[in-house]
């Protein structure tokens, strides 16, 4: 379990916080999705809950992280590294530069945490077979498409099999097909026992792997429910974001006085005859 | 060091190389010394230049050993993967760290190239003048080479949280997953070439070559 408490967390040399006082709890196998607009704080919220801010980036945190009960503070970065893992939205800067094979480069966590030959190749393998990269192992990390360099990104930090996955929109350069993998992916991790964050402006993908979703703006939580009750909440759009087609269809349904449930029993009673 | 480079199946264009790259030097070498070097033994004159006989062995022997250093050095060139030189000085305890920036530094060659003829198209694309006389390529990229370095700086930050997020930072070894392959014959070969190497030196020492004069 990841718990975050009273988390006020300042950049070093800013006068202001950018998150106020947020609390954020995953519990082992859950996926919870984190929405906002621009500016909103997901991505700093993303650094603070991987214990890299302040770890490593500095600034000033108020308030406590604790990774399956051991708190964060006391870490140095490469033993938060091998509980929680945190992929930036960037995949070139994700990429280390010092692999000349998408299976060097996939390798390369396991090898720094020092494992054995074998189980940096179990890991690498399975990482591998998670995103489906099979295809790729032999290519050049540097000459790569931004989806494919996306999923290789990863599929490195699946590689390090951390308890903890902490995603700052890792489909934005994906076509529908990657972000489908992603998403499975997600799911079988989650189904393993490791709970994710997931930082993302596509809801669709969340209304599909999220059991919890929260809203963040300004640097505060605004919202937190399970999935389908936060997507369907009218406030969500004068919020910047925009909720997933399966909400806004049942949305527009019900503004021309349609029940949703009637469209159901129609379809199906449809596809049935 | 011709008949390894002949064994490796490198020779040909070994010497091509060991050529190219000794071909200048070895002209001016040979001009400066066989012209200018005083000597008793005058073989020819052109204008106020004598050509003396122990220029012409000065400049021998200067040809000679060029020549070896060149062929030394195109040899391991040629012969051997920088990526592996390096991976296998890291497992025969060479500083991870040391062994990255190395690494590091190979795999952005090609990549800086090929950036900076993207940065050079999309100037042209812009109406900015790359080709001409060196003041208007100049005046071409000024403006961009700001926010070049600055968007790289930008990136430098989130590249080494990457890479602590995969446990860089974290000390002692890591474990490499490939071990080159090398065999007793090759161990042998070493030692005789160190072997060769050190007798060569205490020769030297002892004085049983002779000084370039
Ligand atoms: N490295 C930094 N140093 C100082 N301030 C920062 C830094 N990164 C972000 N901020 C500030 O923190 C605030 C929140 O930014 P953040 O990147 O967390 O937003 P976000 O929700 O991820 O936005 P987006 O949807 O655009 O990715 C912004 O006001 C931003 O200017
Ligand atoms: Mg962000």
């Amino acid at each position: 379990m990841l718990e975050l408490t009273g988390a006020t967390y300042r950049y070093a040399g800013y006068a202001r916080p950018v998150l106020h006082g947020v609390d954020l709890r995953l519990d082992d196998g859950e996926i919870v999705g984190l929405v906002g607009p621009n500016e909103a704080g997901k991505s700093t919220l993303c650094l603070v809950a991987s214990g890299l801010a302040p770890a490593s980036i500095g600034g000033d945190l108020k308030g406590t992280l604790t990774l399956d009960g051991t708190p964060a503070a006391g870490l140095k970065t490469h033993e938060l590294a091998a509980r929680v893992v945190v992929g930036f939205q960037n995949p070139n800067t994700q990429r280390s530069g010092i692999a000349a094979t998408v299976f060097e480069e996939i390798a390369l966590g396991p090898m720094n945490l020092g494992l054995a030959v074998e189980e940096t190749v179990a890991r690498t393998r399975e990482a591998i077979a998670r995103l489906h990269l099979e295809s790729l192992i032999e290519r050049d990390p540097q000459r790569l498409s931004g989806g494919q360099a996306q999923l290789v990104g990863i599929a490195s930090l699946l590689a390090m099999r951390p308890r903890h996955v902490i995603l700052d929109e890792p489909t934005a350069q994906l076509d529908p097909a990657g972000t489908r993998l992603v998403g499975e992916a997600l799911r079988a991790l989650a189904e393993a026992g490791t709970s994710l964050l997931i930082a993302e402006h596509k809801t669709d993908l969340l209304d599909e792997v999220c059991g919890r979703i929260l809203v963040i703006d300004g640097g505060r939580i605004v919202m937190d429910g399970p999935t389908a009750t936060v997507f369907d909440d009218p406030r969500l759009h004068d919020l910047g974001v925009e909720p997933p087609a399966r909400a806004r269809l049942a949305r527009a349904l019900a503004d021309r006085g349609v029940e949703p449930a009637a469209v159901t029993a129609a379809l199906a009673q449809g596809l049935g005859a | 060091m011709l008949p390894a480079a002949a064994l490796a199946g490198v020779g040909g264009r070994l010497v091509r190389i060991s050529l190219l790259l000794t071909l200048p030097i070895a002209i001016s070498v040979v001009l400066v010394s066989v012209f200018t070097r005083a000597g008793t033994t005058v073989l020819f004159t052109i204008g106020p230049f004598d050509a003396t006989a122990e220029g012409v062995d000065f400049a021998g022997q200067t040809l000679v050993r060029l020549f070896a250093i060149s062929t030394s050095i195109g040899l391991f060139g040629l012969t051997t993967e920088p990526r592996s030189f390096i991976l296998d000085l890291e497992r025969r305890r060479l500083s991870p760290r040391f062994a990255f920036v190395a690494l590091a530094t190979l795999e952005a060659v090609p990549a800086m190239v090929e950036r900076s003829s993207v940065i050079a198209s999309a100037q042209r694309a812009r109406g900015l003048d790359t080709e001409g006389s060196i003041r208007a390529r100049l005046r071409g990229i000024l403006p961009l080479v700001g926010p070049v370095i600055l968007s790289s700086l930008t990136e430098v930050e989130e590249r080494s949280l990457a890479l602590e997020v995969r446990a860089f930072g974290r000390p002692g070894r890591r474990q490499l997953l490939w071990r080159l392959p090398d065999s007793g014959r090759q161990l042998l070969a070493r030692a005789l070439m160190l072997g060769g190497l050190l007798a060569a030196i205490a020769l030297r020492l002892a004085g049983a070559f002779p000084r370039l004069p």
